[in-house]
């Protein structure tokens, strides 16, 4: 499979990306690892007139300590993310869930910020973000912006980023005591359901939560319900199974497809917030 | 939009194509190389028997496209055995019969060395975790496992 033509070009700097797509008009795509556009492009469901390759450019990737939070350049690929040992120490959820993308060759060249801004309903990294109220870093021709990723998400496949700006990274407080737990689809490893889920705990009882979906719905985002049920209550196998029974609840549009009905992705939901906030509670 | 010519650096030799942005990695080895070993077996970046190494990584060359990888190192199938002596993995496939039609087995070789390179005694549960990204749609991968197993011995021994 042929893709229509294109022009190539290789971005030396963010500032260097935004001009050239300016230059393009909305005709041009960035390109990170091409995990998710090649495969359009091949079956020509994506034709832009030509590509900006930011995977070379110096600075956008790598994942660092920076006042209390960790950053994660936008092209930082799965694999790194993976093999971190800043993040295995800091915050390992976020390696647990790179680890279950895909398989090794999809991680050796997928980027969190391609995964982030082409939001895939059955990504994994939109609802990790999500569960640790992590900030997304834009920037575009006015200048530099951020968006809480729980806005960023907005519907199937669309992202608030405007069609000019780059995602440059996220940032986020690190905490261990948060997990991931997804259904596979066997054959592309994509998640039927995701939950990511992020506890505050101080002497065995839990503060506050954050727990975030994906794959069920069009787009990964919390479940309030959970949150609140778990929120003042002891961190135990009783609380747990308490909020997770009501797991998606709240979920409107759930993705029905060959892999999973309505009523199996909504049982699922709660099978995998429970496992999801077990992960959290043992760490 | 006319084309543009590429160096790379194919199986320790420094090579040049001339490719249309759009040709991918996969034909400008097959096609322009004529390295033939590495396969298209979906095309839609499924399978992994178009497997190769860039930078010592495995891909999927299927879903790159050459001027992607401008100036990287490529390791293909043909890059593997080293005068005239099979890789211990592609030993391992022919001790352990883990093939049949060898159409998988140029990518779960690749993707083979790839895991035994990061992690040199995998458990079994490793081997077909390490190998996700490939599909055969023969043997039922007892026999890759096995022949991934015999290589892992190989090294050790
Ligand atoms: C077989 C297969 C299995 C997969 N399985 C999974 C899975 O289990 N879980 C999962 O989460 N994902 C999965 N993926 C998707 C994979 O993780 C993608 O690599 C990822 O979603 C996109 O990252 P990329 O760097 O490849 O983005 P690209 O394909 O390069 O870009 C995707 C989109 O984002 C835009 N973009 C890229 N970077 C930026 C940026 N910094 N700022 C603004 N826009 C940008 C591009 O213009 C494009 O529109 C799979 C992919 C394949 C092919
Ligand atoms: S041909 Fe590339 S993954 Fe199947
Ligand atoms: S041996 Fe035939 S596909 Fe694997």
């Amino acid at each position: 499979m042929i893709p229509v033509e294109f022009d190539y070009e290789r971005a030396e700097s963010l500032d260097d990306a935004i001009a050239r797509l300016a230059a393009t008009g909305g005709e041009g795509k960035l390109l990170a690892g091409g995990h998710s556009l090649v495969p359009l492009m091949k079956l020509r469901l994506s034709e832009p007139s030509s590509l900006i390759d930011i995977s070379r450019i110096a600075g956008l990737s790598g994942i660092r300590e920076k006042d209390g939070k960790v950053e994660i350049g936008a092209t930082t690929t799965h694999h790194e993310v993976q093999q971190s040992e800043l993040l295995r120490r800091l915050c390992p959820v976020v390696p647990e869930a790179a680890g279950e993308i895909g398989d090794p060759q999809i991680r050796h060249k997928g980027t969190l910020g391609g995964s982030l801004a082409h939001a895939d309903p059955s990504a994994d990294m939109p609802a990790v973000v999500v569960a640790l109220g992590a900030e997304v870093h834009i920037k575009g021709p006015g200048g530099w912006r951020a968006v809480a990723a729980e806005d960023f998400f907005q519907d199937l496949f669309t992202v608030d980023l405007g069609p000019d700006e780059i995602i440059a990274g996220v940032q986020f407080r690190p905490l261990r005591s948060a997990g991931y737990a997804k259904l596979h689809q066997r054959a592309s490893h994509y998640a039927i359901v995701g939950v990511a889920a992020a506890l505050d705990v101080e002497g065995g009882v839990v503060r506050s939560a954050r727990v975030a979906v994906t794959g069920a719905s069009t787009h990964a985002q919390r479940l309030p319900n959970v949150e609140e049920l778990l929120a003042g209550r002891p961190a135990n196998a009783e609380s747990i199974a308490a909020a997770a029974a009501v797991a998606g609840d709240t979920l409107e549009d759930v993705n029905v497809d060959l892999h999973a009905s309505e009523e199996y992705r909504r049982a699922m939901v709660k099978v995998f917030t429970r496992r999801a906030l077990e992960r959290a509670a043992a760490r | 939009m006319g084309q543009v010519t590429v160096t790379l650096n194919v199986n320790g030799r420094n090579r040049k194509v001339t490719v249309e942005p759009r040709t991918l990695l996969v034909h400008a080895l097959r096609e322009q190389l004529g390295l033939t070993g590495t396969h298209v077996g979906c095309d839609t970046s499924q399978c992994g028997a178009c497997t190769v190494f860039v930078n010592g990584q495995s891909v999927k060359s299927c879903t790159l496209f050459a001027v992607q990888v401008e100036g990287d190192a490529i390791t293909t199938i043909e890059g593997v055995a080293k005068d005239g002596e099979l890789h211990p993995v592609q030993e391992g496939f022919w001790e352990e019969h883990g093939l049949q039609c060898g159409y998988c087995t140029p990518g779960m070789i690749m993707a083979s060395i790839d895991l035994l390179n990061t992690n040199p005694q995998p458990t079994e549960a490793e081997i077909r975790d390490g190998l996700c990204g490939n599909l055969c749609r023969c043997t039922g991968y007892q026999h890759i496992v096995n022949a991934v197993q015999y290589a892992a011995e190989k090294v050790k021994a």
